[in-house]
């Protein structure tokens, strides 16, 4: 993120995180195409959800996440190559290669105790808080799921918990949508998660998530909120997954309709566009981030993949502490 | 030395290690109305009911481990943890191997379980070989007060997730527990009794079974060395084959069902590093592949008694 200097408004940062994002993962989608690493979760189309909320933190705030965290990751910081070299299984991830895409966490920026198991991160946020509520500091919890997580029962005993317990959470859920292969409109009457949180005694509220400024609005006012009440706060992001559920996937399930609709509302797209029409970036600026990105990302499989395989050593290590 | 029921112990280690270090912490259904004296003693924030929902306790337990607490959490009934499966398995027992060594797990998880109170088997199923197959998890299985909270002050000082079973049986057993600060490490059996003819490997409820059937066989001439295994995982591999190699002979005792169990383990353990020392085949006492049952003439009969035992050893001895 060197770039960060040299545009200093909010939403040109944004997208330039945003186009950092999908430039990652168009890159691996396209290693994986060559055998060059394994097919991930990706969250294209979702860049808008991942980095505005995460711009509204702070240091001190810690991150759950899921299989589909390769924007939260990038957004909190985390360097493109130590995530490839995890994603083709090397040493120098931030997993030692052993996470592999689904579940990579990295204490150091924060994101911590990445679980792949739809609802696991709703069971480990309540911990995380409490431990937080106990140890004392500012930080608060983000706990990012989709709207599959929130038909698993976790999501009601989280929020529960959370509730009662007056946990610093900020619950986020991104409604892409999609559960694995399943269309949301097949698992659920409901059109929104915030009214379950409602019902629980949380606060909540719903937000356009390819609109990266009314995110980062609302997250701010969420993560305020939780910062100044010490209270769970359950934001919705609604977005979409405009990828399959894992690479490859031919989306042949997919009504077409829907997805052109949704490609017509590419969070990157309808930045950029703001951007140049209210003259705050240039076309050929806009080209210099995508240049940027590209470069970036040339770096990152340059390290990924000189990093070394682990060694046999490393099958039985770190088992136990 | 103090005489205290297992369940007194538990409330004991709890007492202790919670004075001892701050960030312990109990959590689960009823701890707080249950064990009124720990809440007297160290607040509400510190032993917490929970709503009735054991997947979330064991997921909280498992997040406040990874950053900063060592909590721990009564989950009441052994099979209960079916609800808490993912939590316990999936993330505290791989977590850290999964993120490359970035967290740890220091948390320990009660319940009981076993015969003797005809709860039947939603309450009664001894799960303990389901956690030592997984990978990350310790697994003690005590057998009498003293070992109880000497094991359950080592569990709770441990970096690793630690499944922690009572035997309901033995619940309200009085026994013998020393003064001060016993802790007693994991991953240490115990030999109860020295002899050089048979070996009884056991642990909880059914070593008793075993020392019973023991003192007889001594009146019959035949001295049989009795191991309490105190923990599962890790297995004390070395007590068991320093005792088959000495005796040659081997019964393995437990509640559990056989298919798979610990029992398993031990006999395989002992045809793979002890083989040459055995002068019999390996016999395994276990319950059957039942849910156990309420009726309290058939609970009985699930549980390997001291009469089997006996006969069982005398038959190896004897070359029967």
């Amino acid at each position: 993120m060197t770039s960060d200097t040299l545009n200093p408004n909010p939403l040109v940062q944004a997208l330039e995180r945003m186009v950092l994002i999908r430039a990652y993962e168009d890159t691996l989608v396209g290693l994986h195409g060559q055998g060059r690493a394994a097919g991930t979760c990706t969250s294209v189309g979702q860049e808008a959800s991942a980095v505005g909320v995460v711009s509204a933190l702070a240091p001190e705030d810690l991150i759950l996440t899921n299989h589909r965290s390769a924007g939260h990751l990038l957004a909190r910081g985390a360097d493109p190559g130590r995530l490839m070299a995890e994603v083709m299984g090397k040493r120098d991830g931030y997993c030692k290669g052993k996470s592999g895409s689904l579940h990579i966490a990295s204490k150091e920026i924060g994101v911590v105790l990445t679980s792949t198991i739809v609802g696991g991160e709703l069971a480990l946020a309540t911990g995380v808080a409490l431990s937080r509520a106990t140890l004392g500091g500012e930080g608060i919890v983000v706990c990012f799921f989709g709207d599959g997580a929130a038909c698993e029962g976790r999501f009601h005993e989280s929020l529960n918990l959370a509730a009662l317990w007056n946990l610093p959470i900020l619950y986020v859920c991104e409604n892409n949508q999609w559960q694995a292969f399943v269309h949301r409109k097949e698992t659920t009457l409901a059109e929104s998660v915030v009214p379950q949180a409602a019902a629980l005694g949380m606060d909540g509220t719903s937000v356009d998530g390819n609109d990266v400024e009314a995110v980062q609005a609302a997250a701010a006012e969420a993560v305020a909120a939780v910062r100044r009440t010490r209270k769970p706060f359950l934001l919705e992001t609604r977005t979409y997954r405009l990828r399959g559920h894992f690479e490859p996937d031919d989306q042949s399930y997919v009504d077409p309709g829907e997805l052109e609709h949704w490609r017509g509302r590419d969070p990157i797209a309808l930045l950029r566009a703001r951007l140049e029409r209210d003259g705050r970036l240039s076309a050929a600026g806009a080209d210099a981030i995508a240049a940027r990105a590209r470069a970036v990302m040339e770096q990152a499989v340059a390290f990924a993949e000189a990093s070394p395989y682990p060694g046999a050593e490393d099958l039985t290590s770190d088992v136990y502490a | 030395m103090q005489t205290m029921t297992v369940t007194d112990a538990v409330s004991s280690a709890l007492a202790e290690e919670m004075r001892r270090d701050p960030t312990v912490l109990l959590m689960g259904e009823g701890v707080a109305t249950k064990r009124l004296p720990l809440v007297e003693a160290f607040g509400g924030a510190r032993v917490r009911n929970t709503p009735l929902a054991e997947g979330i306790i064991a997921g909280t337990a498992a997040g406040a481990a990874a950053t900063g607490l060592r909590p721990v959490i009564d989950l009441l009934f052994a099979p209960f943890l079916t609800y808490a499966m993912d939590e316990i398995v999936n993330s505290a027992g791989k977590l850290r191997y999964i993120s490359g060594g970035q967290f740890a797990f220091p948390m320990v998880v009660l319940a009981q379980t076993g015969a003797g109170w005809g709860v039947g088997a939603q309450h009664n199923h001894n799960v303990e070989a389901w956690f030592v197959h997984s990978p990350g998890l310790k697994v003690v299985m005590p057998s009498n007060p003293a070992d109880a909270k000497g094991l359950l002050k080592a569990a709770i000082r441990d970096d690793n997730p630690v499944l922690f079973f009572t035997d309901i049986g033995l619940a309200y057993a009085d026994g013998p527990v020393p003064d001060g600060d016993a802790v007693i490490p994991l991953g240490q059996a115990a030999v109860l009794r020295e002899g050089g003819d048979v070996t009884l490997v056991s642990y909880a409820k059914t070593v008793h079974g075993c020392v019973q059937a023991a003192a007889r066989l001594a009146e019959a001439g035949i001295e049989a060395e009795v191991i309490d295994l105190r923990t599962l995982k890790p297995l004390d591999e070395d007590a068991i084959l320093r005792s088959v190699r000495k005796t040659g002979r081997l019964v393995v005792v437990h509640e559990a069902s056989r298919m798979c169990g610990v029992g398993a383990e031990i006999a395989a353990l002992v045809a793979e590093k002890a083989f040459g020392s055995l002068r019999a085949p390996v016999v395994r006492l276990t319950g059957p592949d039942a849910p156990t049952p309420a009726s309290f003439p058939l609970e009985q009969a699930f549980v390997p008694q001291a009469e089997a035992i006996e006969s069982a050893a005398r038959g190896l001895v004897q070359g029967r």
